[in-house]
């Protein structure tokens, strides 16, 4: 029974090795018909021609998520140190659930919404066509909340009672101790719970592709659509051939390696925080 | 943390706070407002638009244009469930059991496992359906198929049971080994018999969400399962209730139909959440 427990569990470093294999088996040979300088920094996208350039995606990407944790971040780290300090129990024992649930609304039923809801009132708010950089901010902040406020509400919950006392002590108020020593004591596992909200934000992509409008051109201002990479892989990958097959496959490559980047920096940043 | 604001209240020349962390925690409340107050809209908005529109007609055994029905999505999100569980059950609880019972712990092989599990939780669904269109349904010649898009969820979901089960065996109590030893028994029995049991709602927790995560799925699924609207076999390709309201909002046509399958999803998908939920803060006020 040992070998079995043992194989099972290998199952997983199987399961990476065996992702890995196959994306950059299926993706790397592009590579060799299209120079990935070019795939990376070019800025039009035109399958048809054969010119892939998926720079207006990966800035896409980034532009969106940054939108999204502009967003998000300030409302989630205050909401943790709400539940963590300030409110009472009924309060907290009613939000807990709220958060999770939060976490457990998938993400088309986010995108049906927000294509529902938020473009319209954008549109007629702004002007545009309402399908935005905006609108896809927003509805990405909403989604990488409730991982951001678990993270940080761990962290502050986690931090050793006596930085709150000693602050109190010395004669700082109950709000003053907590913004001046508390939070800043939990600052490490604040950053990770917003670096975990950055992964989801990037990956995402049912949400998105249903608010963002798609168009394949350089992101201009927060009221103009925007591709992300995700989208441009689900957006295109049903009826693509040949090259423009294999370049779809190449954005999940590019994708893939961005998203490891991320883990790798949490992973960094949580096992400083262990250090210390 | 109750009793340090005891201690707060008691002291008898207590300042007023800095306007500035006055203004803060108003802020926080405000956050607070944010958050749930963002739940509440979502979640009333979509069963108020949605409720009407659940017709018996939609719950008909064939779907059509006409009709909608989003029975067939129902089906297979319960076939595609069961069977992403099938995997990822058995493969996520025998491994959570050598990393907690059988493994050195910190040891090379361990921490490797531990960092390929965090890889995995962290890869977007793109990336899966990716794959699992590249492996599945083209190198193994399954097709958009029930089977390869189970598959591809299976490894999905693997981590979560993986690490959950892990956990919850390490909750155990050393004494309820030692008592097992005690007695005689060996290794496999003393875990499966005495440990496995006491973690079990931690494991069922654990599964409860993956089954959120799998009935909430799309993107994993529209290549690997397909987008058929029908009760599909395990060979064959069939859409989850969560592609079937893609699919419906992208054909554009159905609006108050997405609004009823919307509300169906919800409920399944937060139900599964609250369960767990239940199980796993049942089991914090028990330990």
């Amino acid at each position: 029974m040992r070998g079995l427990f043992l194989a099972s569990a290998c199952v997983c470093v199987l399961a990476v090795g065996v992702i890995c294999v196959f994306l950059f088996a299926n993706g790397l040979p592009f590579f060799r018909a299209y120079s990935p300088v070019a795939f990376v920094s070019g800025t039009e996208w035109a399958p048809l021609r054969d010119v892939f350039g998926i720079l207006p995606m990966i800035v896409g990407s980034f532009y969106v998520t940054f939108g999204a944790l502009l967003l998000g971040a300030p409302v989630g780290i205050l909401t943790a140190i709400l539940m963590s300090r300030f409110a009472s129990r009924p309060v907290v024992r009613f939000m807990k659930p709220a958060v999770a649930l939060l976490a457990g609304i998938p993400s088309v039923v986010y995108g049906f919404f927000g294509m529902i809801v938020l473009v319209p009132f954008v549109r007629h708010a702004f002007g545009g066509t309402g399908k935005s950089v905006l609108v896809a901010s927003i509805l990405l902040a909403i989604m990488i909340l409730p991982t951001i406020i678990q993270t940080a509400e761990a962290a502050i919950s986690a931090v050793p009672g006596s930085y709150y006392e000693g602050s109190l002590a010395l004669g700082a108020t109950h709000e003053g101790s907590v913004f001046r020593a508390v939070v800043p004591a939990a600052r490490p596992g604040i950053v990770s719970g917003l670096v975990l909200g950055i992964g989801r934000a990037i990956g995402e992509t049912t949400a998105i592709i249903m608010v963002a409008g798609n168009n394949p051109r350089m992101p201009g201002d927060i009221l103009k659509g925007v591709r992300t990479l995700t989208v441009n892989v689900l957006m295109e990958m049903g009826y693509a051939a040949d090259l423009h097959r294999e370049s779809l496959i190449a954005t999940g490559v590019v994708l893939f390696v961005i998203v490891l980047a991320i883990n790798f920096l949490f992973s960094f940043i949580n096992r400083r925080r262990v250090q210390q | 943390m109750t009793e340090l604001r005891g201690i707060d209240i008691t002291v008898p020349t207590r300042r007023r706070a800095h306007w500035g962390s006055r203004a803060l925690k108003a802020l926080c409340w405000l956050s607070g407002l944010v958050t749930v107050g963002v739940l509440l809209w979502i979640v009333v908005y979509i069963c108020v638009r949605g409720i009407p529109h659940l017709k018996p007609s939609m719950f008909e055994v064939k779907y059509t244009s006409k009709n909608v029905s989003m029975f067939p999505a129902i089906v297979n999100t319960l076939t595609m469930t069961a069977l992403s569980l099938l995997f990822s059950v058995p493969l996520g609880v025998f491994g959570g059991i050598y990393l907690a019972e059988y493994a050195r712990p910190g040891s090379r092989l361990v921490r490797v496992i531990r960092v390929t599990a965090e890889t995995l939780a962290g890869i977007p669904s793109i990336i899966y359906a990716l794959f699992g269109m590249l492996a599945f349904v083209v190198t193994l010649g399954m097709g958009n198929s029930i089977l390869a898009g189970a598959l591809t969820l299976g490894i999905m979901t693997l981590p979560l049971i993986l690490r959950q089960t892990e956990e919850s065996l390490l909750a155990v109590p050393m004494s309820y080994r030692e008592g097992s030893f005690g007695l005689g028994a060996g290794k496999l029995r003393t875990t499966v018999r005495i440990v496995l049991p006491v973690a079990m709602p931690g494991i069922l927790a654990a599964v409860l969400l993956s089954i959120g995560r799998i009935s909430g799925e799309t993107a994993a699924l529209i290549y690997t399962s397909g987008t058929v609207a029908r009760v599909a076999g395990l060979t064959q390709s069939g859409r989850t209730l969560a592609v079937h309201l893609f699919q419906l909002q992208q054909e554009g046509r159905y609006v108050d139909e997405a609004f009823a399958v919307a509300v169906v999803l919800l409920v399944i998908v937060l139900l599964m959440n609250y369960l767990s939920s239940l199980i796993a803060r049942k089991l914090t006020r028990k330990g």
